[in-house]
């Protein structure tokens, strides 16, 4: 094994147990930590085993494992771009209804007695 | 029996002009008014009270589409049988109210959309016209609908309409949003010619080309989402 192997490997372990505390303080749900999981533990079976993005690859097509890691690393952070930014708009709307119900409140509080319709 | 007309003005920073807008509309026999401050920094606030006219104040600025929701919500607990749109910074008349609201009144649609390329649009920048052009094509693409002009705040909606429409985008997109909205729940509506001033002062506040990519981009973004 070669010491970037190593650094590699005991990177994932530490984030593995990030992920696992993050579990336990319930700050993500049991599907989030299925996920990280999943990511973490495929990231130590390719660094331990380096052969198998380029057997990937070459079934795939594509020339080289680095370029399949890079091309697939590329598409999962537009996703999660793309997820964050939803997630993001709809904190916008929930603050918006937050914001409107306050005041219409206030407003109803402080409708002027002689206000009248047409 | 005659159809209560309640008139929401969404407005931001519009001190310059809020007064002699709630004027002119009162002087039209228009007193069911309502502006939403947006979380304004100047004295709109103090000057609609001054006024004695209702105002909904959001504490922190939520956008044009968010205080319209706003307005038309608290329009329809006050019972309005019809909800007028209406700009803060001077660029609609309010003798054109009458116009808008007819169709509704006569219960030929549920909502009309102002169209200042079927009425009047007086100084309107070039730059300006060529974004609307391109909005209009836009929303023909997006809703599928074919109108002569697609972001225009001056509308009007019938309580039932008002209350199937639902506006959930916070800025500009609001006005194809509502578009998108009639097409989708088959709403009846009609464009109705009317004027809308371009002063010195409208043009500075009003909407660049890069604001109109963004509105774009959201609009595609919510679709992608659903």
């Amino acid at each position: 094994m070669t010491i970037i192997q190593i650094i590699l490997i005991l990177f994932i372990i530490f984030a593995l147990s990030r992920v696992f505390l993050r579990l336990k303080e319930g700050t993500i749900s049991w599907k989030e930590f299925s996920f990280w999981t999943i990511v973490w533990t495929t990231g130590i079976v390719i660094v331990t085993n380096p052969k198998i993005p380029g057997r990937i690859s070459y079934t795939i097509g594509i020339g080289r494992p680095a370029d399949l890691i890079l091309y697939t690393s590329t598409a999962l952070l537009f996703y999660l771009v793309f997820r964050i930014y939803i997630k993001l708009n709809q904190m916008e709307e929930s603050t918006t209804k937050i914001v409107r119900e306050v005041s219409i409140e206030k407003a109803r509080k402080n409708e002027p007695k002689s206000n009248k319709n047409n | 029996m005659e159809k209560s007309v309640f008139i929401v003005i969404p407005a931001y920073n519009e001190e310059k002009m809020i007064g002699k807008v709630i004027r002119e509309l009162k002087e039209n026999n228009y007193n069911n008014i309502i502006v939403v401050d947006d979380g304004s920094k100047d004295s709109t606030s103090k000057i609609v009270e001054s006024l004695n006219t209702n105002i909904i104040t959001h504490i922190i600025n939520r956008g044009q589409g968010a205080a319209l929701q706003t307005g038309t919500e608290y329009a329809l607990r006050k019972g309005a049988d019809i909800i007028v749109h209406f700009d803060a910074d001077g660029q609609f008349k309010a003798e054109e109210i009458k116009n808008i609201t007819q169709p509704i009144v006569n219960e030929e649609v549920e909502v009309t959309l102002g169209s200042r390329f079927l009425g009047t649009a007086v100084n309107i920048p070039h730059s300006k016209k060529i974004t609307l052009k391109l909005g209009i094509l836009f929303t023909y693409f997006f809703s599928g609908l074919k109108l002569t002009d697609t972001h225009n705040g001056f509308r009007a909606l019938s309580r039932d309409a008002a209350q199937k429409i639902l506006i959930t985008q916070d800025k500009m997109a609001h006005a194809s949003e509502i578009v998108d909205e009639i097409k989708k729940k088959k709403i009846k509506f009609k464009e109705i010619p009317v004027t809308v001033i371009y002063s010195e002062y409208s043009k500075k506040k009003g909407q660049s080309i890069f604001n109109s990519i963004k509105i774009a981009f959201n609009l595609i973004i919510k679709k992608l989402a659903k």
